[in-house]
């Protein structure tokens, strides 16, 4: 439709200015914000640095996994130094504050970005992990940054894939006097590693564990999550800080991604096998001791994408031909 | 040209007609998208009727296009009679149709997966009997690629050992019947480097008797490994039949309660 330039004019009193800004409000251009990381010590020379428990998005920076910041005497150990080059940054200054210590060691707990992509911010040879996590890492880290510039945009300018340069071996190691043992594990992704600092009690799950945010299933194989949850289970513990969501004092977070993982497997299997199509799978009702779990439906229907084809080609007969 | 038709007495509506194919024999509707394809594909797809957007047409996506090589599509049309057609197309897709659905003794109902290539609308358009044209759609973000990557079996380089590979089952659900089945098939888009278009582009459902109960026309916009849920009004087994584009055949038969069966197991 045209609309003359007279017409434009004589609209432009408050009730027409509305209709002829929106658009150009719609598409004004946003701008990446400043990360502002907040250090909470959950135990003594531990503390936890909350993600935003939601989808990666523009407008929390691709800041929504957890990360860690651990005091020894030899300096700061930070575990997971989040999504981008410049929330690295932000870790790594907010651990020299709180310790009063240069980072000496990084741990990235599996390849996922929203955990790894902060590496380069620290001394590539101080950042650690598990081979797995390097091999899927050099797999995936290429698409994983384009996805994230997709995003992200700005808040991911500078960010390179990083690859650790120390491999983790299961067991003992002693950084500046603080013992912390280290698990070697699988099942959200091809590696997982966790983390029990000996002297607290506080057990660092990576993505593992979840709490009161659903578990995201892009890399997972349900089965060996479950066994390295009961692994975890039987480490003795007295905290819990998920990959996801609010530091858990007792054994609650461990339990909650088991059940969640459970139900997500069990329904899924009954999906394909009644005959629901994915959308009809996607819109399972979430049972109601899920319903303070943040981003259930969406991660819900991740977890579709991700199972639904392979349980078909499992569970539905072959036929003619 | 019938313009003569044409000649109304607002400005406005003189304006919209003309921006119109003649063919429509009436005016399009601006698009509640806003995408910038829809007059294009409009013009092409919506012959013989007028065209309308219709609640009653329930398109189905999921709230983020996690692969964006295999997208669910569920479309819905149970709540209008005598429907002849479904067209499911993505605006912004190299590939825009994926479907054409002709549901004979088949309810108004079908899903399948599809390929994206970007941010785009996904509609269903769905015409009546009477010719007239009912859609309904949405926008669905996703990343690049979907059309134009290679699909997995031609990385892993098995596609060949298992084309055309047949599984499904089928559910009673009163006095129609659930057909759940997908074909093994790479679906190449042809927009692939060296690797031209190669898809399934038909698929047919007979009964038992032999005749046909619903059939589809089949693009390569739809995800490697097409599946396809359909509702028909019979019971008995189901011949499901498909033809690619070098005229290979591949067909099955599903068995009344199959589905059934398969829940059964432990």
């Amino acid at each position: 439709m045209r609309v003359s330039r007279r017409a434009i004019i004589a609209g432009l009193g408050a009730a027409g200015l509305a209709p002829v800004l929106a658009p150009a409000l719609v598409h004004a251009e946003q701008f990446a914000g400043t990360y502002d990381p907040k250090a909470e010590e959950v135990a003594d020379g531990i503390w936890m640095v909350r993600g935003a428990d939601e989808p990666i998005a523009f407008s929390n920076g691709g800041a929504i996994a957890n990360s860690v910041i651990i005091a020894t005497d030899d300096g700061a150990v930070v575990v997971d130094p989040g999504p981008s080059l410049s929330y690295g940054r932000a870790i790594r200054a907010l651990a020299e504050r709180v310790t009063g210590k240069p980072v000496v060691r990084v741990y990235v707990t599996h390849l996922h970005p929203d955990h790894s992509f902060g590496a380069g911010a620290f001394d590539a040879r101080s950042v650690h992990a598990l081979p797995a996590t390097r091999h899927d890492l050099e797999r995936d880290g290429e698409g994983f940054s384009d996805a994230l510039f997709r995003v992200l945009a700005d808040w991911m300018k500078g960010t390179t894939v990083v690859m650790p340069q120390g491999d983790v071996t299961a067991g003992e190691v002693v950084i500046g006097g603080r013992k912390l043992r280290l698990f070697a594990l699988d099942g959200h992704s091809s590696g997982d590693l966790a983390i029990l600092d000996e002297a607290t009690g506080t057990l660092i799950g990576g993505d593992l564990v979840f709490h009161d945010r659903a578990p995201a299933t892009p890399h997972a194989n349900l089965d060996g999550w479950l066994t390295a949850l009961d692994r975890l289970d039987g480490v003795p513990h007295d905290l819990v800080i998920p990959g996801h969501g609010p530091l858990d004092s007792g054994n609650a977070a461990i339990a909650q991604t088991r059940d969640w993982l459970t139900w997500i497997q069990g329904m899924l299997n009954d999906a394909v096998l009644s005959g629901k199509d994915m959308s009809e799978a996607g819109a399972t009702p979430i049972p109601e001791r899920f319903a303070d779990i943040k981003v259930a439906r969406y991660e819900l229907q991740r977890s579709v994408s991700h199972f639904y084809p392979g349980l078909e080609a499992k569970l539905l007969p072959m036929v003619g031909n | 040209m019938r313009i003569a038709n044409n000649i109304l007495p607002a400005a406005a509506t003189l304006v919209m007609a003309l921006a119109a194919s003649p063919a429509l024999g009436g005016e399009l509707p601006a698009d509640p998208l806003g995408s910038p394809m829809w007059e294009y594909h409009a013009e092409k797809l919506f012959t013989g009727g007028p065209v309308v957007f219709d609640s009653r047409v329930k398109v189905i996506l999921p709230v983020v296009a996690e692969d964006q090589h295999v997208v669910p599509v569920t479309v819905d049309a149970r709540k209008l009679d005598g429907v002849k057609r479904i067209v499911v197309f993505a605006d912004l897709n190299p590939i825009p149709v994926a479907i054409d659905y002709r549901p004979m003794d088949a309810a108004p109902f079908v899903a399948t997966r599809i390929k994206l290539d970007q941010r785009t609308p996904v509609r269903a358009a769905v015409q009546l009997a009477d010719g007239s044209w009912h859609v309904a759609g949405e926008w669905i973000d996703a990343a690049g690629g979907g059309c134009s990557a290679p699909p997995l079996s031609r990385v892993r380089g098995d596609w060949a050992d298992h084309l055309g590979e047949l599984r499904g089952a089928a559910w009673s659900e009163g006095d129609t019947t659930r057909l759940r089945f997908g074909f093994r098939h790479p679906m190449d888009t042809g927009l692939v480097e060296n690797i031209p278009a190669y898809n399934i582009e038909t698929v047919r459902v007979m009964d038992a008797d032999g005749r046909e109960v619903a059939s589809m026309d089949v693009y390569g916009s739809v995800a490697e490994d097409p599946a396809f849920t359909l509702v028909v009004d019979r019971d008995g087994p189901m011949e499901v039949a498909a033809r690619d584009t070098s005229g290979l055949e591949f067909a099955g038969e599903l068995a009344p309660m199959s589905g059934k069966k398969q829940t059964a197991k432990p």
